[in-house]
């Protein structure tokens, strides 16, 4: 057994820093790169492209990546798991194995996972008596199934493990946890106990610290920000795990970034509920056990972690169609910026009302003044305001109204308050919205399983 | 005396559903006591009026030094549901650092 491994977070989520886990790969030590391609409106979007071309459906970065660093990875020995598989695991596979080839790499084993993927089910589970009532508000799913986009169970570590045991050098998932990306490899390489909740625990804490990518490692930290070295190349974090189920988080040296007991503290906090009760498919983590100790420059020892087991049931996210909405802004200077773009929502909302058009919600915003912090936000002396944006947003079930909004809002400039600009970019094209559906599934009514395509020299 | 929270503590937000999630953490063990004593969910709840409609729950992470506050009814539905520009409440642990405490 291995006396540690270090596993490095490479993404936090789609659209995340596209050299981030090159540079994990090239800057230092490490034995497996995870990375999180999924938030939750994401499945949809990969859902309505596999709909238009069925080879798709999943992170399109990923193959332009991997053959940046297979290479590396390769030479290095390092085993890369990511959920950008989407709701297409098995096209994304197939397109890195060309790209391996394309690059002369001869031998390549990449594990998928599959069976999440439940929208052709629905039926077959709401007959076995599970209502997929949404967590929210305990309605069924009955009265949005057939405005379904996606459905996808959320599988844990152990399908990884599975994976990984057969021998896997790259896993690529649909929907798992997060979280089960960086547990998954502590289980395959310590042998850990399904049953021992006490290190499922430790390796989701890792996991959670890790899923957002820099979000550890000084992005987005408010306490001393500006105290951050280095933003320009900022490392992501890597967890470096004993059997043992300590964990010490750290980065590159040479990247910029920092490791910190704050930095750290402000990652475990992120959109954490009870935190007695942080559920996963694997354990529920008692994130109030968790003992954070600084062992070093930029090393964060945590330890202590307590675990409950897991609870019978997965989590399911599901999307559906609900309605469009669009969104626009204008630009007013001073004098009386904030006024002006005050009489302008006015003058908007009448236009509106005297088409009779029908919207469920319209929202007005006024940028550089109260937008974040709506009544919290400090007033200002007027004069002191050099310019407002104001940010009209509209959300309709009806498409033509949505639509005749955004022929509104330019006729604005010439025909209401003056010293208005900023509108560009052509009319705001109505987008659909898509909302989502959480529920629980007993875990007995969905299977994971594991597909393996290789290529052998 | 008044302590802007702000000097005490730090922070990180972000959206369940249509709940926002803010975590509230203090520099230094004379700073928890503080927050823990006065940093209630009324206290939090009536900060967030006309921003916050839902009740408001508040956790203990004595370990982390922290208070974990889940606000419902916050995102405006949550998610793209929602027309504010924060739809995922990513400024509010910045809005209850606003908070002025008498001590």
């Amino acid at each position: 057994m291995k006396e540690k491994i270090r596993i490095a977070s490479g993404q936090g989520f789609w659209g995340d820093l596209i050299d981030a886990p090159y540079n994990q790969v090239a800057n230092g030590d490490i034995d497996y790169l995870v990375m999180d391609y999924l938030a939750e409106v994401t499945m949809s979007i990969l859902q309505k492209q596999k709909n238009k071309n069925p080879e798709l459906g999943y992170a399109r970065d990923i193959p332009e990546l991997m053959k940046r660093i297979l290479p590396i990875c390769k030479e290095k020995n390092i085993k890369v798991i990511t959920n950008g598989g989407g709701v297409n695991p098995i096209s994304c596979a197939k397109a890195v194995l060309g790209v391996a080839k394309s690059i002369g790499i001869n031998e390549l084993k990449i594990g998928v996972l599959l069976g999440d993927d439940i929208r052709e089910k629905i039926d077959l589970i709401i007959d076995s008596g599970c209502n997929l009532n949404d967590m929210e508000t305990g309605e069924p799913i009955q009265s949005v199934k057939d405005k379904l986009l996606s459905a996808n169970v959320y599988f844990g570590a152990f399908p990884i493990v599975d994976a990984l045991d057969a021998g896997a050098d790259i896993v690529i998932t649909g929907r798992t946890t997060d979280t089960g990306l960086t547990l998954a490899p502590m289980i395959h390489e310590f042998d850990w106990a399904k049953d021992n909740f006490d290190l499922m625990a430790a390796g989701t804490v890792a996991g959670h610290i890790l899923e957002c990518g820099a979000q550890a490692t000084g992005g987005n930290f408010l306490g001393d920000w500006e105290s951050i070295d280095n933003f320009a190349s900022i490392g992501f974090p890597i967890a470096e795990a004993y059997p043992n189920g300590e964990v010490i988080i750290t980065k590159h040296e040479s990247l910029g970034g920092k490791v910190s007991i704050e930095t750290v503290s402000e990652q475990l906090l992120y959109e954490i509920g009870n935190p007695k009760m942080y559920i996963t498919p694997d354990c529920i983590a008692d994130f109030t056990s968790i003992q954070l100790e600084e062992v070093g420059k930029d090393r964060v020892k945590v330890f202590g972690v307590k675990g409950e087991p897991d609870t019978p049931s997965y989590k399911v996210s599901c999307s559906y169609s609900s309605g469009y909405s669009a969104v626009s802004t204008l630009t007013y200077s001073w004098p009386q910026a904030l006024t002006k773009a005050k009489a302008v929502d006015k003058i908007l909302r009448q236009r509106l009302e005297n088409l009779n058009l029908q919207f469920d919600e319209i929202r007005t915003e006024f940028v550089g003044y109260n937008a974040c912090h709506g009544p919290l936000a400090a007033d200002i002396d007027e004069d002191l305001i050099n310019e407002i944006v104001v940010r009209f947003a509209v959300r309709s079930k009806d498409y033509n109204s949505i639509e005749r909004f955004g022929k509104e809002i330019a006729p604005l400039i010439l025909t209401g308050p003056p010293s208005v600009t900023g509108f560009a970019g052509g009319r705001p094209k109505p987008s659909e919205v898509v909302a989502y559906w959480p529920a629980l599934l007993p875990k007995n009514l969905v299977q994971p399983y594991i597909e393996i395509m290789e290529m052998k020299s | 005396m008044k302590k802007k929270l702000k000097d005490i503590a730090h922070g990180r937000s972000g959206d369940k559903g249509d709940a926002a999630n803010v975590g509230i953490i203090a520099y230094n063990e004379e700073g928890y006591q503080i927050i823990e004593k006065y940093l209630t969910a009324e206290v939090v709840k009536k900060h967030f009026e006309g921003i916050c409609f839902g009740k408001v729950e508040r956790y203990e992470l004595p370990n982390l030094k922290a208070l974990n506050f889940l606000l419902h009814n916050t995102l405006g539905g949550g998610g793209t549901v929602s027309l504010k520009l924060d739809a995922q409440g990513k400024t509010l642990a910045a809005a209850l650092l606003r908070m002025e405490i008498e001590v």
